[in-house]
This record gives structure tokens, sequence and C-alpha cells, in this order.
């Protein structure tokens, strides 16, 4: 309460105090729709997503929009719906879009964001924030649909680079039993094959004992080989893997989902200015940032760097211009981030995390690439059949 | 107690023969909560000062008496007494201060408050906090231009420069420039202003007359990839010949020829370079690294880097006192 009358406050002052560059105000209206699926009951129920997770990193690339736009004369608007189903997505997108707003961030699964695509005419940019699939970023193309969050391939390709660097070759991969665990399992042989890795033991996770009871008696058995540098983990909703850690057979760390993971992003990421980029959203939402809120807050931040240049609020305007060379996210992540041309994903460095710190960032050195070592991470244009620009 | 002692000492020695010590270089170390003090003759560190938390922003009083620190995370600025080499006053400084400058009249300084987008302007003498401004996100960069009209703060997220009138304290003009604008530098006649722009991976030339950009300077560095050279510090040299540039994770120092605008030659100096100080007589130029944690030195007039001096962690600003 006090945070919006501060807020208020301060938009008063700016309103009274700032030579507004240009006479008449632009508005911009951003539609943010969310559906996150209930995950099943899980093994490991500690920790858990916050509910608004991605939401309040729209809310504060809103606020950051703002701060610049009031010097422009440019004002946003973020209309938010969070809903229950898949049906329900589809009908508040249809309710904002009747309304005519073109410009919408979602997070939600890639069956929801195809709907949605389905229902968008041509005058529609949205920003995927949600689904990592690598399907939308290869095959199911969408001329005006962009990604902000790192498909999965993009993730797997960090873990991947790095465990080349370390040269831990040999890996014991285990896969939990949902489509997202495979989807993960999957982009991990592929990244497997494209760094020169080895998966001597490939297991699916079959057990269905309460680990928090017997972990120590269940895993040491299941991951019983002759030797392997690594245990690697595809469990994505948190089921079991947390219970991996200090309960394999041989002495080995583990990474994937769990133990050490390619994240979008990470609340201990304090360089490049993300100190502040945490403080400002701790200030605002009374938590730390996930994964999610970023791929939002980078989406809004997009169309927010595009209408500072531009001073218009046309979707179609605003996604020529993300593809030029004039487009630069500064996004706390040490480079300026940029959108694939081919297929709309944000290229973009990836953190390796353990719960509380950073371990590296790819793309490593030695990854060579000849426009940028972002694009050794994920899927290059020669291996994805999107030509969304032709 | 022997620290204390050889300060005392050093305090003493300073105080009666002055002038006839070599300048010092003082070095704020953001993660070591300290200063280093380097002797620009032998370009070895004398002294490592204590300071509040997460030094970055370091400037020095009109008259060279007072060394005025941004201590980040303690949301205040400290005044150092350069002769005692002891913190002998806060200021009040908004939160989380980053960089500041100080009005030729030795009174109004200029803070960039970098969580609150406020530049907050604060007389010394009296501590009254004179106006608050509300700027961009991330206010960062600060600067006065030497005649007193302008006081220009860069806002990193907003990508802007706030140009704000001294006597007024209010914002006449907002530019936008490249990503991530981190620091302006007026020449010493005030008639051009030069700003980084970080992630934009340019610097921006201002007539401040107009208040226009007249020119905007690329980097290429062979065998460096773009998007890791990021420019930050600026300083120029008052003849009007050269302008360095540090460019950051890209681990040079670019020398710009400063009438033509054209970059003259790449100078490769420690990991990521983010700001400058020229001595006294404009013979050396001194870096500081953050991430290998040391001080470059460039000699000016071969243009080539002499030596690098080990500070403390992440070193973030440097100045240096041409009286002492």
């Amino acid at each position: 309460m006090s945070l919006l009358l501060k807020t208020a406050f301060a938009t008063l002052l700016t309103l009274l105090s700032v030579a507004p560059v240009h006479a008449e105000s632009l508005d911009v209206r951003i539609g943010y729709l969310q559906w996150v699926p209930d995950k099943g009951p899980v093994l490991s129920n500690v920790i858990s997503e916050p509910e608004d997770a991605g939401l309040r990193g729209a809310e504060l690339g809103l606020a950051d929009n703002r701060t610049t736009g009031r010097f422009l004369g440019q004002n946003y608007e973020l209309e938010s719906e969070v809903t229950g189903s898949h049906d329900e997505t589809l009908a508040a997108f249809k309710a904002m879009h009747d309304k005519g707003t073109r410009l919408f961030v979602i997070q939600a699964p890639a069956q929801t964001v195809r709907a949605v695509m389905g229902q968008a005419g041509d005058d529609t940019l949205v920003f995927n924030a949600g689904a990592k699939d690598d399907a939308l970023r290869t095959t199911e193309c969408h001329v005006n649909l962009l990604h902000t969050v790192p498909s999965f391939a993009m993730l797997t390709d960090s873990l991947g680079q790095w465990l080349n660097m370390r040269r831990w070759n040999n890996l014991f991969l285990i896969t939990g039993p949902t489509d997202e665990d495979r989807a993960w399992a999957d982009a991990f042989r592929r990244s497997a094959n494209r760094f020169g890795l080895k998966i001597v033991q490939d297991k699916p996770w079959t057990f269905d004992a309460d680990l928090r009871r017997t972990a120590a008696n269940e895993l040491p058995a299941f991951t019983q080989a002759r030797n392997y540098d690594a245990v690697v983990v595809a469990d994505v909703r948190g089921d079991f893997g947390e219970y991996v850690p200090f309960n394999t057979w041989l002495p080995r760390p583990v990474v994937g989902t769990q133990g050490m993971s390619p994240v979008t992003w990470h609340f201990t990421i304090e360089n490049w200015g993300a100190g502040q980029l945490q403080n400002r959203f701790r200030a605002m939402a009374g938590r730390d940032i996930t994964s999610d809120d970023y791929a939002a807050w980078a989406a809004v931040r997009s169309i927010g760097t595009a209408v500072t240049d531009l001073n218009v609020a046309d979707a179609g305007a605003i996604r020529d211009f993300l593809f030029t060379d004039k487009f630069q996210l500064a996004a706390f992540k040490g480079r300026s981030l940029s959108f694939r041309n081919w297929n709309g994903q944000l290229r973009q460095p990836i953190p390796l995390v353990h719960p509380r710190s950073l371990v590296a960032q790819a793309p490593f050195e030695g990854f060579l690439h000849p426009n940028t070592e972002m694009d050794t991470l994920g899927f290059d244009r020669p291996e994805s059949q999107c030509r969304i620009n032709g | 107690m022997k620290a204390l002692f050889k300060h005392a000492v050093l305090a003493t020695m300073i105080g009666l023969s002055g002038p006839a010590l070599a300048s010092l270089a003082y070095v704020s170390n953001e993660k070591d909560n300290t200063l280093s003090v380097i002797d620009t003759k032998t370009h070895k560190v004398i002294d490592t000062i204590d300071v509040g938390a997460r030094p970055r922003g370091i400037l020095l009083s009109k008259d060279f008496t007072k060394l005025y620190i941004c201590a980040s995370d303690d949301d205040t600025v400290q005044v150092l007494d350069l002769a005692t080499r002891k913190i002998i006053d806060t200021l009040p400084s908004g939160e989380d201060p980053e960089q500041f400058a100080l009005h030729p009249n030795n009174r109004h300084l200029y803070i960039a408050n970098e969580d609150d987008a406020i530049v907050t302007v604060v007389d010394v003498q009296t501590k009254d906090v004179l106006a608050q401004i509300d700027v961009g996100i991330e206010p960062e960069g600060m600067a006065v231009s030497p005649d007193g009209k302008w006081a220009v703060n860069t806002s990193e997220t907003t990508s802007m420069l706030h140009w704000i009138n001294t006597e007024t304290f209010e914002i006449e003009k907002n530019v936008v420039v490249g990503q991530r604008p981190r620091h302006v530098e007026f020449t010493k006649d005030s008639k051009i202003a030069w700003a980084s722009a970080e992630i934009g991976g340019t610097v921006h030339i201002f007539d401040v007359d107009t208040i226009e950009e007249i020119k905007k300077i690329d980097f290429k560095i062979r065998g460096v990839p773009q998007d890791r050279v990021q420019p930050v510090g600026i300083q120029l040299t008052t003849d009007g010949k050269y302008a360095f540039v540090a460019l950051g994770p890209s681990n040079h120092v670019a020398v710009v020829d400063a009438q033509t605008y054209e970059v003259l030659d790449y100078l490769l100096v420690g990991a990521r370079v983010w700001q400058l100080a020229l001595d006294k007589d404009e013979k050396f130029l001194y870096t500081t690294n953050g991430v290998s944690g040391d001080v470059s030195v460039i000699d000016v007039d071969q243009l080539k880097v002499i030596k690098s001096i080990k500070v403390g962690r992440y070193p973030w600003g440097v100045v240096i006192d041409p009286t002492s």
C-alpha cells in the first residue's frame, strides 16, 4: 500500500517537474496471460514456486517501461489474467484481443501457446515466456511468436558445454515420467551428442516410494554402474530429483534439473548490474525473482525498448524493429540480447547455478560461432526449419 | 597499533613535505570495503584504508583536502580526510549511491541513487538535501560541467541522459542514447560532452550549447566478440588531444583522437576495465580492472601499458590527488 502511494506520488512529482519531450502521449497496452497447470503430487513438496511467478516479472517490466515512458510521453498499461485452465486462458486472450490489445506475453504450456497463435491474427505479436518446448523453435514456427524463455535445447546445451569443458564426459542419465521430463532428456541427449559426451547409463525413473524416508536406500542401488563422472537428472517438476544429490552409488556430483542446473535466471546473479534488478524486484514483490519472472520481464522490456525508439505502439512496427540491428536488450546478462531472426528466440547467456550460488555462465570460451557465441546454445539457423522472416 | 603509528608518521611526513612526494592515487575496492592508496612515483600500494560497505564512486573536494566515497550498501556518502586518512563525516545520500559529481562551487554534490531512480543534491557544508530529482531507472553516471551550468545524469535501464539545470534543479532535456549509458565527461571548456553506452557499445558526443548529438563512435577490436566491447569510463586530456575509453570485459582501453573522433588504438589492460584517471601531468593513465583486481598504468606519451598494480577485490573507482 505504501509502495503504491509512493509510486503514485513519484508519478505526480514527475508530471509536475519533467519537461515533456513529446507533446501528445502514446498509449501502449500489453496483455499478460498466465496458466500454470497443477503439477500433481510430488515427493519433494518442501519448496514450492510462487503462484505469481511470471506475473510479477511482467509487472516490474511495466514499471521499468513507465519510468522511461514518462520522459517521452509514452504510457504503458498491463492487463493481466492468471487463469485456471487452457480454455480460460483462450477466453481471456479473446476478451483482451476483442478490446483491441495486440501485444501479449503468455506464460503457459506449449499447447496453449499454439491455440493462442491459432486465434491471433496477423496484427498480433505474442511473447512466449513459459513454454520451453523445442518444437516451437524448430518445426512449429509462428511468424508473430517470439520466445523470451530459453528452449530446453538452450538449457541442455549450456550444461553440455560445461560438462565438456570440465571433461566430465561419462554420464548417468535419470529421466522422470512426464512429457516435460522426456523433452528435457531428449534435449540433453542431443546436447551430449553435440559436445562429445557419453551417456553410459540411460534409466527411466520408475520408483514410487516416498524418498523422504527411503532415498538413502533406494538411490544408491538405482545409480549403480561401473563408473560415471556425473549424474544427470531430468525431473522438470521437481518430484524425485531433489533426493538424488549425495545419495548416488558413486561419490559424484548431480547436474540437470536438480543439483547444478542451467536456468533462465537466478536470484544469486549480481554481476553486470543484476544486483539492481534483484533489489528492484525484491522491493516490489517481497520475494526473490524466478526464471519465469525474468522471462516475462524480458518480454515487456523488449516491447518498451522498441517503443522508446519508435514512439509507436503498433505490433507490426514493433515486430519489425525487434529484428533489426538497432534492437539490443540490456538484460543484466553481460551482453546485449537480440532475437534470432529464423525462429524468434531471444538469444541469451544461460547461468548454471546450484541452489545458493552461480557456478558459471554459458556460452564458454572456445565454443566458437561465426556470428555470436550465444548461437552455440540451442537451435542454430541450419538446425531449425523456421524461417519466420523469410 | 603498528599500522596506526605508520599512518601517523606518514601523515606527518605529508604534512611537512607535501608536494615533494609523488602524487597519490586512491582506488575504491568494491568487494573489499577498502581504498588502496598508490604512490604514483613508485607505482606501489602504500596503504589500504577501511571504508563503508561496497565503495564505488569516489571524488576529491575542489581543494583536495577531502575524498568523498559512495558507500553504496551503507546508503551513505563518507567523507575521508586526506591528511589523516580517517572517515570524518557522512552525508545524507539517498539510497544506494553509486556515482556522484561535485559542482565547481565545492558545495553541491549530485548523487545518483541507483535503486530509487532519483538524483539527490546535497550541500556538503550544511548537509542539507537541496533537491531530489526524478530520473530514469538505475541512474548511474553523474557529471557537472566545469562552468557549473549543467549536471548530467545517465539512467542505465532507461538509456537516457538527463540534463539538469543546476540553478533550478530541474531537468531541461532528456536524450535517448545507446543501451545502458554509464558515464559522462565534459571537455574543460564545457563545450562538448562525451557519454558512454555500455551495452550499446558506443560513445556519444554532444554539443553542449544545443544538447544535440554530433557524433557516435563505434569500437571494433580484432579477435574480441563485439558484444564484449562495453564502453564505461572516459578520460580526456586537457590539451584536447586524446580521449581514453575503458571498454569493460573486452579488457581494452580505446585511444580516441579527441578532435576527429577517430579511434587510434586499443591498449590491452586487466580484466573488465571500468574507470580511468589521469595523473597531474597527464603522463600516466590509471585503469581499474574489476575482475583481475588490479590497476593498469598506461604511459600516455608512448600509449603503452607499462605496469599493473595489485589492489583489492573488484577495484571500481580511481582518482588522483594532484597536490599530494
